[in-house]
């Protein structure tokens, strides 16, 4: 497999504008012949799908939801980055490229993360434009707020629901085009393979899942926009049907697949109460602008936060980082957590938290301004917990939230399949090792509303006055057959348990192997341990149904199967990445006061996997990442 | 706009339960034809009728003031605008107004009414718990039928005189007293009339909202003005049965 | 906590459903109440029982996905809180809770407690956007957005189009979904162009499958963010507009 990146010569400022000057164009007339296939309708899918829709292609955009609106893009809370420089405190285009850069503790494209700055600008006037209701000054003008790992403000949120909001937003632009007949929407309906012809993708095989029906459909282009795979933790702050299955049949077609052990914790969650936990609930880090963390000094403090007072707490971020305080970047910040409670220092009846203080700012703002900033996080917190954060610190800890890793794509955003597209969380390109808070949005609508239908339509105007392959092709059936058999496996395994059970179990060395720390010893192990899981999966696991109704077990198995092969890349990866740096965290590579050692030298590149076939190891092809215009550096946030 | 032929599987499993309004009827047409219309309608003919149900309730306190005051105040009814139209003629007009309203208040209501059945076809198995839907507005549908009922017996009553015994054509004060001394009567009255301010309650809150008079200064006292609006009709006209029942009026 | 639950079984949109009683034992307080339906689940499938389907995902109140009648309440007790955040501190140990899916026609059921919304999404369709193609925007401080004005219209597209509304209206009505679409785009200035058009289509399309508003004000006890039916309000007010008023002149102030 040969990995070319497709970055365009020139000054890093222009890349992108000659790239677009350079690319073939398709008339107005053309478009409508050339059909396109967008999976997944969260930020990226449903934005890449109406723009090209608004275009003139024939798109048709499936997702597993009932609906695009549910997509787990509307979970994000804190906000959107843009270089707009509104706050006028020396924010650009550059600097927002260089905190990017170096937020992804230099792991990432820089091509890739200037274009994105640049785009940043052009989606807050999209979403403005589409009615996004974004927080607002008495002026009437755009409100910015700060956010980790940056020390301006660029940050644009709609309260505690931003993602909700610019999802709703591309979800409306989507209806619009469906309105418009340019789009077919296909809901309820999981894919469950990428069919290449010819060595370029030309489809789908995709799933009913009320009907059970599997069927084939053919395109021009494949777009993949089917989000990260945080669940393969069981417990994360993902939606519970978030899923790889997409990706990772594409990469099971040959799509490489790319620095899988970058996967990031975020520090601010709320922890876990029991064994029948079901999932975790994230509290917008934004949070941390206001909030103090801290924990007793003392490992045997049991007394409530009310009564330790200030001179036996420790606010350990603000002590060890005094430069940037509480707003460390998540990596950092989940470090820290995890290493105050290993010690022992933790809160709650598990002691498996650290306090999220407000008590200060209601003190320094009032009352009603944190609730005006934060006021439905607070309820949410209530809710959940039964403690009301005005009266007690909240208590938080990290959980696996984003996964940096993803398909490998070119800076055209396309796979090592030729017609084959990957956007938002599913592709690996922006974040490096590490995403700094409040850009997963902006590099979604990135990617579909600007970026995507771009590309594609370069790609499709070398198709012109081809048709794909029908959907007879010997390929599509291949594929069918296999879904098919496949179902028919899992129903008739009749095994003990169900596949909750593997999936929670393969959480458990997921989390303990590849979690926030890992060492050889740990990958290795976890290298035994998932292939052994697997084998009782495929052989023990129990899926009561038919095939042809709504089956939700049968939908999880697919799923789960994956996240089991995904696993082991996760910690085939890891292992050969021999350094610490953003998400990953090698026990073996750190400096001395514990913070993460790069290695420069032997690891500045991406790790793109090529698969060789069920139950054999991948085969390792490095991008190598070159930087020209931000000089690596160790981070540093004191 | 919903397409001719559905796109998908789960777009094909749910059928409309009403023809689109068409928009391209003559106006108004094309507004009542919408439910939304429809409520407007309702509004609008509910003021109406208020109007009307305040003016009759006054002019029914003159009772209190003696048979003649009373028959002077129905004969000014009468005689309202003359010279200019012909005696009644403002009279009939009101009334040619009331009965519009009322047709098409009733006609709007009962058409709502079976669209929403048609809306929710299955009932749920397991028993309500309502929060906010109360007494009044989910009893609508049987007072507005109670009123309607009383209306027609009203009129027999004290219009026509058909169902009174005692009826002298001119001369309201005695038709009501024969009328009220009858303790059936007074009883159906006062039923009536407490089904009608249930109505009213909801009714008089109601029509804001239908019309869209929503100020957040001004919403708390639109509560306010339903419930004096509803107690002081009720407490009007439940007095005239009552009164004369009691011998106070006579 | 233990607790008994009358959970509503049936296997398709045109089989006879019925109650089914099962045991949840072992609960913890801390559990929202799709946790206990996992519980139960992971039960049925030890017995080789098909576990209950139920439409779930983000699992803290934000995505819309579940939905259910709890105790005859969209939602389950409590005021703004969706099913996946209804935590089992609100219950009493030894409750007996009964749990049936929405109901209406436009909901067609697809199986046990779930159910097909896609009607919300034409109705979305028929006018629920700002008609403005990508690279078509200007510059997003242009147009000043008063702070009250915007808060206003967050407050009504805080919408999660769950369907509660829908569920606890006793006219199984939709006016508080297709209100608070409408009214956010229509308050804002960015939505003035197509302010009547989209009033009339949306209401239009919501009355081809939904029934109407007799102002119970059941949906917005129902909602899991409390959308207030003000919005209702403001969306009669603006189909009577666009009936009547003179749309050339809608470009003045």
């Amino acid at each position: 497999m040969e990995l070319n990146a497709h970055i365009p010569e020139g000054p890093i400022e222009t890349l992108w504008d000659n790239h677009r000057f350079n690319m073939k164009l398709v008339n107005p007339a053309n478009k409508r012949r050339f059909n396109v296939i967008v999976i997944g309708t969260g930020l990226a899918g449903a934005a890449a799908a109406a723009t090209m829709g608004e275009l003139g292609y024939n798109v048709t955009a499936f997702t597993y939801h009932d609906s695009p609106r549910r997509a787990h893009s509307i979970a994000a809370q804190g906000g959107i980055n843009a270089a707009k420089n509104y706050s006028n405190d020396g924010d650009s285009v550059h600097r927002l490229f260089y905190d990017t850069v170096k937020g992804g503790d230099f792991r990432s494209r820089e091509a890739n993360v200037y274009r994105l700055a640049q785009t940043s600008v052009s989606i807050i006037d999209q979403c403005v434009a589409q009615g996004v209701p974004f927080a607002r000054e008495y002026g009437g003008s755009l409100e910015n707020r700060s956010f980790g790992g940056v020390q301006v403000s660029r940050t644009f949120y709609a309260r505690g629901q931003t993602g909700q909001q610019l999802l709703l937003g591309a979800y409306q632009a989507l209806m619009r085009q469906v309105d418009a007949g340019t789009v077919r929407l296909v809901p309820r309906t999981e894919m469950l393979d990428v069919v290449v012809v010819d060595g370029r993708a030309q489809g789908v095989v995709v799933r009913d899942l009320v009907t059970g029906e599997v069927s084939s459909h053919s395109a021009h282009a494949v777009v993949l926009a089917t989000g990260g795979y945080g669940n393969v933790y069981y417990l994360s702050t993902n939606a519970k049907k978030s899923n790889a299955t997409a990706a990772w049949r594409a990469h099971r077609r040959g799509a490489a697949f790319a620095n899988a052990c970058f996967t990031q914790i975020h520090p601010t969650c709320i922890p876990a109460s029991g064994e029948n936990q079901s999932k975790l609930t994230l509290m917008s880090e934004s949070l941390r602008n206001d909030g103090r963390i801290w924990v007793p000094k003392d490992n045997n403090d049991t007394r409530s936060a009310d009564q330790i007072p200030e001179a036996e707490r420790d606010y350990y971020l603000e002590r060890r980082y005094p430069s940037f305080g509480n707003l460390v970047p998540r990596d950092v910040a989940s470090r820290a957590a995890k290493r105050e409670v290993d010690e022992g220092r933790g809160v709650g009846p598990l002691k498996n938290g650290v306090y999220l203080d407000f008590a200060e700012s209601i003190g320094r703002l009032g009352r009603n301004e944190i609730f005006e900033r934060y006021g439905n996080l607070f309820e949410m917190y209530e809710r959940i917990t039964g403690e009301d954060p005005f009266e007690m610190p909240m208590r938080i800890y990290p959980a696996t939230h984003y996964t940096m890793g993803g398909l490998w794509v070119d800076y055209n955003l396309q796979s090592s399949i030729p017609g084959l597209f990957v956007g938002g969380e599913a592709n690996f390109s922006d974040h490096g090792a590490n995403r700094l808070g409040a850009s997963a949005l902006m590099q979604g609508l990135a990617d579909g509303y600007f970026v995507l239908p771009a590309t594609l339509g370069d790609y499709l105007a070398g198709l012109l006055g081809t048709k794909p392959a029908g959907t007879d092709a010997a390929e599509f059936k291949e594929a069918e057959a296999s879904v098919a058999d496949q179902t028919k496996r899992y129903l008739s395994t009749n095994g003990k348990h169900s596949v909750d059970y593997f999936h929670k179990e393969l959480g458990k060395i997921v989390w303990d192997k590849i979690g926030m720390a890992r060492d050889k010893a740990g990958l290795e192990s976890a290298l035994r341990d998932i292939p052994a899981l697997r084998q009782d999966f495929e052989r023990d696991v129990k899926v009561l149904g038919s095939a042809d109704s709504m089956n939700d077990s049968l939908e999880k198995a697919f799923r789960v199967a994956d996240f089991f092969e995904l696993a082991e890349l996760m910690a085939r990866d890891a292992l050969n990445r021999e350094e610490s740096c953003g998400g990953h965290f090698r026990v073996e590579h750190q400096t001395e006061d514990g913070e993460a050692e790069r290695d420069d030298e032997n690891f500045s590149y991406v790790g793109a996997w090529e698969w060789n076939g069920p139950g054999q190891a991948q085969t390792l092809h490095k991008e190598e990442l070159t930087f020209n215009y931000v000089h690596p550096a160790q981070r540093s946030y004191k | 706009m919903a397409q001719a032929s559905p796109r998908s599987t789960v777009e094909a499993a749910v059928k409309p339960i009403s023809r689109r309004p068409a928009s391209s009827a003559p106006w108004p047409l094309n507004l009542y034809a919408s439910a939304v219309g429809k409520k407007w309608v309702m509004a609008i003919t509910g003021v109406i009728g208020m109007g009307f149900i305040t003016m009759h309730m006054l002019g029914n306190l003159k009772i209190y003031l003696g048979a003649e005051e009373l028959n002077h105040y129905a004969e000014g009814l009468r005689t309202f605008g003359a010279p200019f139209v012909p005696r009644e003629g403002i009279l009939w007009m009101l009334r040619s107004i009331l009965v519009v309203a009322l047709v098409l208040h009733v006609h709007a209501a009962f058409s709502l009414w079976s669209a929403n059945r048609r809306a929710r076809p299955v009932a749920y198995a397991s028993q309500r718990d309502y929060i906010a839907a109360n007494w009044a507005s989910r009893t609508m549908k049987w007072t507005g039928p109670i009123i309607l009922l009383f209306i027609l017996m009203h009129l027999m009553d004290l219009t026509f005189g058909t169902w009174n015994k005692d009826f002298i054509s001119g001369n309201v004060y005695h038709n009501v007293v024969a009328l009220f001394t009858q303790l059936p009567k007074v009883i159906v009255y006062l039923i009536a009339n407490i089904a009608l301010g249930i109505h009213l309650w909801h009714g008089a809150w109601s029509l804001f909202q239908s019309m869209g008079v929503n100020n957040p200064y001004l919403n708390a006292l639109r509560r306010v003005f339903a419930t004096a609006f509803a107690l002081a009709i009720v407490a009007g006209n439940v007095s005239f049965p009552i009164a004369v029942y009691l011998g106070i009026v006579s | 906590m233990n607790f008994t639950l009358k959970v509503w079984r049936q296997s398709g949109p045109d089989v006879k459903g019925s109650f089914e009683t099962y045991q949840a034992t072992g609960i913890s307080e801390d559990m929202s109440f799709l946790e206990v339906l996992d519980v139960v689940n992971e039960d049925l499938i030890e017995q080789g029982i098909e576990p209950v389907a139920f439409d779930h995902d983000c699992r803290e109140g934000i995505c819309g996905s579940c939905g259910m009648m709890i105790n005859g309440q969209a939602h389950g007790p409590g005021t703004r809180t969706a099913t996946c955040q209804l935590h089992m501190r609100t219950f009493k140990d030894g409750d007996s809770i009964t749990v049936e899916p929405w109901r209406a026609a436009a909901f067609t059921l697809v199986k046990d407690l779930t159910v097909n919304r896609s009607a919300l999404d034409r109705i979305v369709e028929s006018g629920g956007f700002i008609s403005v193609s990508t690279g078509a925007a200007p510059e997003a401080n242009l147009i000043p957005v008063p702070k009250v004005v915007a808060d206003a219209a967050m407050d009504a597209a805080e919408c999660i189009g769950c369907g509660a509304c829908v569920a606890a209206c006793p006219n199984g009505a939709a006016q508080l979904f297709t209100a608070a679409k409408m009214q956010h785009l229509n308050l804002l200035p960015q939505g003035q162009s197509e302010r009547y058009q989209r009033a009339e289509r949306m209401v239009e399309t919501m009355e081809e499958f939904f029934g109407s508003c007799t102002n119970h004000g059941e949906c917005q006890f129902a909602c899991p963010k409390g959308i207030s039916i003000d919005v209702i309000a403001y969306m009669n007010r603006d189909y009577m507009s666009a009936k009547v008023k003179n749309r050339k002149l809608s470009g003045q102030s």
